[in-house]
């Protein structure tokens, strides 16, 4: 009989160039403070880049200007995107005024709320790294472990019906954001003038990371079901809101989601946690810091496409890592309690939660924050975080609620949302609401296509399809990524496009309107004609013949045009 | 003015004949007004304005019309005009020739030169203007196209004859030209001599001229030390003399090894701040007296160890 400790093992083979990165970094400070400072670039060195992550930033350049620039001998225009830990994506008024500010004083004058319910800065130059982040410090937010090999951004529903509960598993997910962070000082040294403490023995810097931290990322996300808007099930791992009697008892907990993947590589693939059981939530954190160690001890840190949780699931066997988990534990989890998500979606405009208050969700289409042409959006906003007392919650599909509106407020915030003509995008058809896209060209280095730029003007073109199909109030999930890391979540898409070259996209279908169905590819590498010809093709035979309440994912499964993924492992069969 | 731009005109004492349009693009300077222009202009209209405008008494007046304006200026100005076009075109000055420094070496780059040439745009009396070489080259010019050229010899500005000896290179905007061709001299020539260049401009992104080639020098180590400062990235307006300060220990150290300064670019103000700033330096690190201070630098001048090519 093999015993468990045989069969955990992490995978052999050289360390990956990061994990050299990391160990030579002591712990995250590499050479940052020193390359921030240097004038003659407004890049730094790709070593220093990895860490930076870390710290919640990368270094980007324009990719629109890159040959141009190279002509005139400058060096590509660099410049740094800032991703804001946000726990639940919730945020005061005073905060949101202090982003727009950062945004306009030192960013591209835009806000991004990202998939994972959290503001991002583009454009910023390096000189003026150093300010932003202390004014998102200074309003009590941070950007640790926005990126990196750590526990990233958790997320949390943004459930305005249950607000007491919502409130409730906010608490919870936020003290694990902050539980979980990396312990190292170097970010306070780097940014925010600490003085660096010596003789610390390296052993206490990090006891749950490590010095090398996780072998890659780490997400996890909070649902409150029926509604599952921040994928429970494509997070590393997942907890699932029990609610009985009104009240908050614990969560299933699910583990080893994650949706990247590489072009023609089988051996990656997107892949759903699966629920191993339930605990109680004062067991979140213990749960959370068990499972983040045993990715830490047996993650693939010699490949790091192979890293992520769920291959390590994969490849240890779930019924291994769940009694490894046991084991470190001390205790077993309670048997999974039944539970049903109905969508992944958000509801848009007015509703009341449960202690009165109101809440808005606002359509906003890619996730940006701008004034656009008849449409001042970023103005908008400012003038109702100027009045606004309750919050802001950014939702897991890039939209915005403005939460917690008393009674008496909710005149007002109506009149502001009329004024600046702010929407619930109830005139748009509802597979525009129901559609995500990254951020891709032109400032994604990874981009292969572009994504948010590009989306709206393609839904522009299927809503013809759609509106002469009848189709126009059917919520289809549509979701498109620049890449196949998948920051849009397309293998959880109804209808998912990836990235392949310049106007060029792998097409998805058979996704579940729950989240809890993968896709699979349905064309590859195919331009703006084909989509249309094919959807075409597809949605008057969905408006046709689908079953009553039939959603769009399965309906491609019955009528045979997909094959269903099962399971992560059989996406690409 | 009604004028015809094929009209054959007489361009100069040899009685070459052009058209008109040739004429004034290539032969005639029309962005400049002079006094001189002004009164012989006057001779040519029936316009009070500009007959009152060119008595001697308002000399004053006359100084301040020119300012900014030029030939289409004037000839809106001050119709109607009593002349044909050749007459006036005889009154224009020859357009003079523009004067740029090299910014490439022959050793590095044989049977080429290259130029930095600033393109010069700017509003005045709510019109466009345009610099008459540099718009030029960047608007009109093809490849292809040739230009009449010569080359001016500059013999007081020259790298020092001992390959060894240290550089200090001050050349904001483009007075960064001779630096690139002292580089690739340099560069061609493996040169072990110290190099320190400080460069100056508005914006980082956009106006740090030939960036990546700095970068390469200096991670070759062809360049030794580089100093930028952007004027308009920050509230406070930075330019080269501030990096000089900020360094001051260690630039004097090299003006006491022997290094020779060059300075490069804007007459007015940068060179002479730039001259003010290496008077203070020298006083602070070397605890001289001014006027010790000066001597140092005059003295190093006679050394040809201070060169400067301002304009």
């Amino acid at each position: 009989m093999v015993e468990v400790k045989d069969i955990l093992k992490a995978p052999e083979g050289p360390p990956s160039d990061v994990e050299g990165i990391k160990d030579r970094s002591d712990y995250l400070r590499g050479t940052l403070k020193e390359v921030m400072l240097d004038r003659m670039s407004a890049g730094i060195p790709e070593d220093d880049n990895r860490l930076m992550k870390h710290h919640g930033s990368y270094l980007q350049d324009d990719r629109d200007v890159r040959a141009e620039r190279q002509k005139q001998k400058l060096e590509p225009a660099y410049q740094f995107m800032l991703r804001v830990r946000l726990p639940g994506g919730v945020a005061t008024p005073e905060q949101w005024l202090v982003m727009d500010d950062l945004s306009e004083k030192y960013g591209n004058g835009t806000l991004k709320l990202t998939t994972r319910q959290t503001f991002q800065i583009h454009g910023i130059l390096k000189w003026n790294m150093k300010s932003t982040i202390q004014g998102i410090n200074q309003s009590l937010m941070d950007t640790i472990a926005a990126c990196g090999d750590v526990n990233r951004n958790v997320m949390s529903t943004s459930n305005p019906h249950q607000s007491e509960i919502h409130a409730e598993v906010y608490e919870w997910g936020k003290k694990l954001s902050d539980d979980l962070l990396p312990r190292t000082r170097a970010y306070h040294e780097i940014w925010l003038d600490e003085e660096r403490v010596a003789g610390t023995p390296d052993v206490e810097v990090e006891p749950m990371y490590g010095p090398l931290y996780l072998p890659r990322k780490f997400k996890i996300g909070m649902a409150i079901p029926p509604e599952n808007d921040v994928d429970v099930f494509s997070q590393d791992l997942g907890y699932i809101a029990i609610v009985e009697d009104g009240k908050l008892v614990g969560f299933n907990v699910a583990i080893g989601g994650g949706m990247g993947m590489s072009h023609g590589d089988k051996t990656t693939y997107p892949q759903l946690a699966k629920v191993i059981g339930f605990c109680k939530p004062e067991q979140v954190y213990d749960v959370a810091e068990k499972v983040i160690t045993i990715q830490r001890d047996y993650g693939n840190r010699s490949v790091r496409k192979n890293a992520r949780f769920k291959y390590t699931v994969d490849r240890l066997g779930l019924e291994n890592v769940k009694h490894e988990l046991e084991n470190r534990l001390g205790w077993k989890l309670e048997e999974a309690k039944p539970y049903s998500f109905d969508h992944n979606g958000d509801r848009y405009g007015w509703v009341k939660g449960l202690k009165g208050n109101w809440h808005f969700t606002l359509f906003v289409q890619g996730g940006r924050i701008a004034d656009f042409d008849g449409y001042p959006l970023k103005t908008g906003l400012r003038e109702i975080a100027k009045v606004h007392k309750g919050d802001f919650r950014l939702t897991a599909n890039q939209n915005l609620i403005i939460g917690s509106v008393s009674a008496q407020k909710k005149k007002k915030i109506t009149e502001l949302l009329e004024k600046y003509n702010l929407t619930d995008g109830k005139h748009h058809s509802a597979i525009r609401r129901s559609s995500i896209a990254c951020v891709a060209l032109p400032t994604c280095g990874l981009a292969m296509a572009e994504a948010e730029r590009y989306l709206p003007t393609l839904i522009d073109k299927i809503e013809e399809i759609v509106e002469e199909n009848g189709l126009r109030d059917k919520e289809i999930t549509i979701r498109m990524t620049g890449c196949p890391n998948g920051c849009a979540r397309h293998a959880l898409g109804e209808i998912g496009f990836i990235g392949k070259a310049p106007g060029k996209y792998n097409m998805y279908l058979g996704a579940a309107f729950d989240g809890s169905r993968l896709s699979k590819m349905y064309r590859e590498n195919i331009g703006e004609e084909e989509i249309l010809r094919e959807l075409g093709s597809i949605l008057p035979r969905y408006a046709k013949e689908r079953n009553e309440g039939e959603h769009f994912g399965d309906f491609v499964i019955r009528a045979g045009i997909i094959e269903a993924t099962t399971d992560g492992t059989n996406f690409h069969a | 003015m009604n004028w015809n731009a094929d009209e054959k005109v007489t361009v100069n004492k040899q009685g070459e004949v052009k058209t008109l349009k040739d004429a004034l693009l290539t032969n005639f300077e029309i962005t400049v007004l002079t006094k001189p222009l002004m009164e012989q202009a006057a001779k040519l209209s029936v316009n009070q304005e500009l007959q009152e405008l060119v008595k001697p008494e308002n000399a004053d007046k006359v100084r301040e019309y020119i300012q900014g304006r030029d030939l289409l200026d004037l000839l809106r100005d001050f119709g109607p005009w009593t002349a044909t076009a050749q007459e006036i075109v005889s009154i224009l000055r020859k357009l003079p020739a523009r004067l740029y420094s090299i910014a490439s070496s022959v050793s590095a780059n044989p049977d080429e030169v290259h130029l930095t040439i600033g393109a010069v745009r700017y509003d005045s009396h709510g019109r466009e203007r345009k610099g008459v070489c540099s718009i030029l080259t960047a608007e009109r010019l093809q490849a292809g196209d040739t230009l009449p050229i010569f080359i001016q010899h500059n013999p007081n500005f020259k790298l020092p004859e001992n390959p060894e000896t240290p550089i200090i290179m001050v050349g904001p905007g483009t007075g960064v030209a001779p630096f690139r061709s002292f580089m690739q001299e340099r560069e061609e020539a493996g040169a072990e001599g110290k190099s320190w260049m400080f460069f100056g401009d508005q914006h980082f992104v956009t106006d740090f001229l030939y960036q990546t080639e700095w970068q390469k020098w200096l991670k070759d180590g062809v360049l030794t030390k580089m100093d930028v400062a952007f004027s308009r990235d920050t509230n406070e307006k930075v330019y080269v003399q501030h990096r000089m300060l900020e360094q001051s220990k260690e630039l004097f150290a090299w003006l006491q090894e022997g290094a020779a300064v060059y300075i490069c670019g804007d007459e007015k103000h940068m060179a002479h701040d730039v001259h003010q700033t290496l008077i203070t330096i020298i006083e602070k690190e070397g605890s001289m007296g001014r006027e010790e201070a000066e001597s140092y630098l005059a003295s190093m001048q006679k050394e040809k160890r201070y060169q400067r090519d301002v304009y």
